[in-house]
């Protein structure tokens, strides 16, 4: 049986993970929109509000109620925490004829992920695999990954342009996280059912307000997980998909979904699996001393595929075809898993709604087979 | 690879020497880092002090532990930086990343390099190892094409290894000058030239992509199959560690299954138009 935390002893809980050295990090609204950022209190949490989700469109609404966790995820994810937008990889000095190199020396910051989805854990997993399972480890997102406190938050609703149940990565959280909480408003109740997924959680739950949860609460709660399966407001079928797209590569379809994609990139930067980066180097003025820059890049640039000569990819067609056959297929070559978790995300921000799932269900309905 | 941390941190390497190929192309022996090692076919990431990173393969002898050497034209930013290089400079070295030639399949066998203009300098680790070790493989042709008879790099060499009874080293230009008086055409013309068993060889390719492509329709139409045919890829390359993702051909990471692929291992893909 889970615990119970009654709503008004939720600020205790990001007292104690603040008093443990922690940088809370939370959805709270900023320009119209729910995103990921530091907190200092219940009060910057999104309480009372919700988001509306098509393709290309993405509205705030206030709830009738308040909510803390009444929306689903929106621009950010916990990427930009992990794989930061930005990091200098290291700085070099001029000396003689020749120069030196100096490491970064970064002081890793202790993040506690306050309101984390279970796509978003799965995300989380899926860059683990990436960036530390393979051959070569990234220091930078090694360091700040194993520092992590993960709260997650069963999700209560699903948005519009959600598909987590097609995907098997919701919308339940079922490994990944410190604390799970599902919230509960029920007539005059509002609380949240908690559950430990670590010692690290246990030892968190230890130190803030909580009581055994009654069987009616229990169930309560599972009921309300067990809804929003239901609510998925996107459906797409993953049968044989690797195949699928391989053997498409010639489709129509990629000639008609260039015509709409503007190769904006935006689909890339929000998507919480898009890992690319480029490097940067800049010098000073005198030349004298360099640094070297790793940003985040994506695969809808012209300049991404650039070999002496020319670009690979010149054509929208086949940046996008890259960008969803690496996702949906090819990934599951290199890392044994979909690199997409349902989130929704590239559907809503794409500005002229491109919709990933209506994508592979064209390509499928309408397949010339050999 | 280097025992290090950080792959992104680059070792600094002095360089001892520069020799100059032709108007746009350089090789470069550098001091090597301490315990490298490097197979044939494999490549560095070579850093220039402020203006960026860029994969090279090695195209020394790998038996020769005490000098690291890349050859390099002068086509892009990086490149051309590199190349105003002297001796006494340095340069930033990460690797040696990637795939290598899989010489040991080749033992035993008859052995195809076809080369296309500096596909040539990640070719030469393997003729060099071949020549060190002539008698465990059977008979052994190279076929060098480049665009113009200025653009033929290791001359001095190829003229010693063309004196050789135990290797076959063809050479060809595209368009010659009125002096030349070797073979002229693409190099796909020189593969109906060369003797080998097709059931019996293993073919090794380095050069663009459409070179390589009509080389291997030559190979095929004399019965090799893929499994016996070796490419090296090229792709845009940022990390060579698998994290950048600009490398990416359908399923490979180019930087880190490849540069060498075997065919059938970009099959169905290779050939294919902005994969």
């Amino acid at each position: 049986m889970p615990d119970i935390l009654e709503s008004k002893n939720l600020q205790q809980l990001i007292e104690v993970l603040s008093a443990d050295g922690y940088r809370v990090v939370a959805p709270t609204v900023r320009d119209n929109a729910i995103i990921y950022d530091e907190i200092a209190t219940v009060a910057d949490l999104p309480k009372g509000w919700t988001d509306k989700q098509d393709g290309g469109n993405y509205r705030l609404e206030k709830r009738k109620d308040d909510a803390f966790f009444g929306y689903n995820v929106g621009p950010h994810s916990w990427k930009k925490f992990l794989h930061p937008p930005v990091t200098r990889l290291f700085r070099a000095k001029l000396e003689g004829n020749g120069f030196q190199v100096v490491p970064e020396v970064e002081e890793t910051p202790d993040f506690a992920f306050f309101g984390v989805r279970s796509c978003e854990l799965h995300a989380i997993a899926i860059h683990d695999r990436v960036l530390i399972d393979e051959q070569f480890v990234d220091p930078v997102y090694q360091a700040r990954r194993e520092k992590i406190f993960t709260v997650a938050v069963n999700c209560g609703q699903a948005g519009g342009t959600c598909f987590c149940v097609s995907m098997n990565t919701g919308p339940k959280a079922s490994f990944g996280y410190d604390i799970v909480l599902t919230e509960v408003l029920d007539g005059e109740r509002h609380y949240f059912t908690v559950e430990t997924g670590s010692e690290k959680g246990a030892e968190v739950m230890s130190k803030i307000p909580l009581r055994k949860a009654e069987a009616e609460e229990s169930e309560t709660a599972e009921k309300i997980v067990a809804e929003t399966v239901l609510q998925m407001g996107r459906y797409l079928d993953t049968t044989g998909i690797r195949d699928l797209l391989i053997r498409n590569y010639d489709h129509p379809r990629w000639d008609e979904v260039a015509s709409r994609c503007l190769t904006c990139a935006n689909c890339t930067m929000v998507c919480p699996t898009c890992f690319c980066s480029t490097v940067e180097d800049v010098t000073d003025l005198k030349g004298h001393a360099a640094e070297r820059w790793r940003k985040w890049d994506s695969c809808f640039t012209l300049d991404f595929s650039y070999i002496h000569g020319g670009n690979v990819r010149s054509s929208a067609k086949s940046r996008y075809r890259q960008w969803m056959t690496h996702k949906l297929s090819a990934w599951i070559d290199q890392f044994e898993t979909s690199g997409c978790v349902g989130c929704g995300r590239c559907i809503t921000w794409c500005p002229t709604g491109i919709d990933i799932t209506e994508e592979v269900r064209a390509i499928r309905e309408t397949e010339v087979s050999d | 690879m280097l025992g290090r941390a950080n792959p992104m941190l680059p070792m600094i390497c002095g360089i001892e020497r520069v020799k100059r190929e032709t108007h746009d192309t350089f090789t470069f022996e550098l001091t090597p880092p301490c315990d490298y090692s490097f197979a044939p076919g494999q490549f560095n990431m070579l850093y220039v002090f402020g203006v960026g990173e860029v994969a090279i393969s090695v195209s020394g002898d790998p038996s020769k532990k005490e000098a690291l050497v890349h050859t390099i034209r002068a086509v892009g930013s990086v490149t051309k930086a590199i190349c105003k290089l002297k001796g006494g400079g340095s340069v930033g070295v990460r690797g040696a990343f990637g795939s290598d030639w899989q010489i040991d399949k080749a033992v035993g066998k008859d052995v195809v390099l076809v080369a296309g203009g500096i596909g040539l300098a990640p070719l030469r680790p393997v003729i060099y190892h071949i020549l060190a070790n002539r008698a465990e493989f059977g008979r052994v042709s190279v076929l060098y094409g480049t665009r113009t008879t200025g653009d033929l790099v290791f001359r001095r060499e190829i003229e010693q290894w063309r004196g050789r009874f135990d290797l076959d080293f063809e050479v060809t230009v595209d368009t010659a000058s009125a002096d030349w008086r070797g073979d002229v055409g693409f190099v796909t013309t020189l593969i109906r030239k060369a003797s080998f068993d097709p059931l019996e060889t293993v073919a090794m390719l380095c050069g663009p992509e459409i070179m390589m492509r009509f080389s291997i329709a030559e190979l095929k139409k004399l019965g090799l199959t893929s499994e016996q045919i070796f490419v090296s890829m090229e792709r845009n390359m940022k990390c060579a560690v698998g994290f950048c993702g600009h490398c990416q051909f359908g399923p490979a990471f180019v930087c880190r299954d490849g540069p060498v692929f075997r065919l059938d291992h970009l099959e169905p893909l290779f050939g294919k138009h902005e994969i």
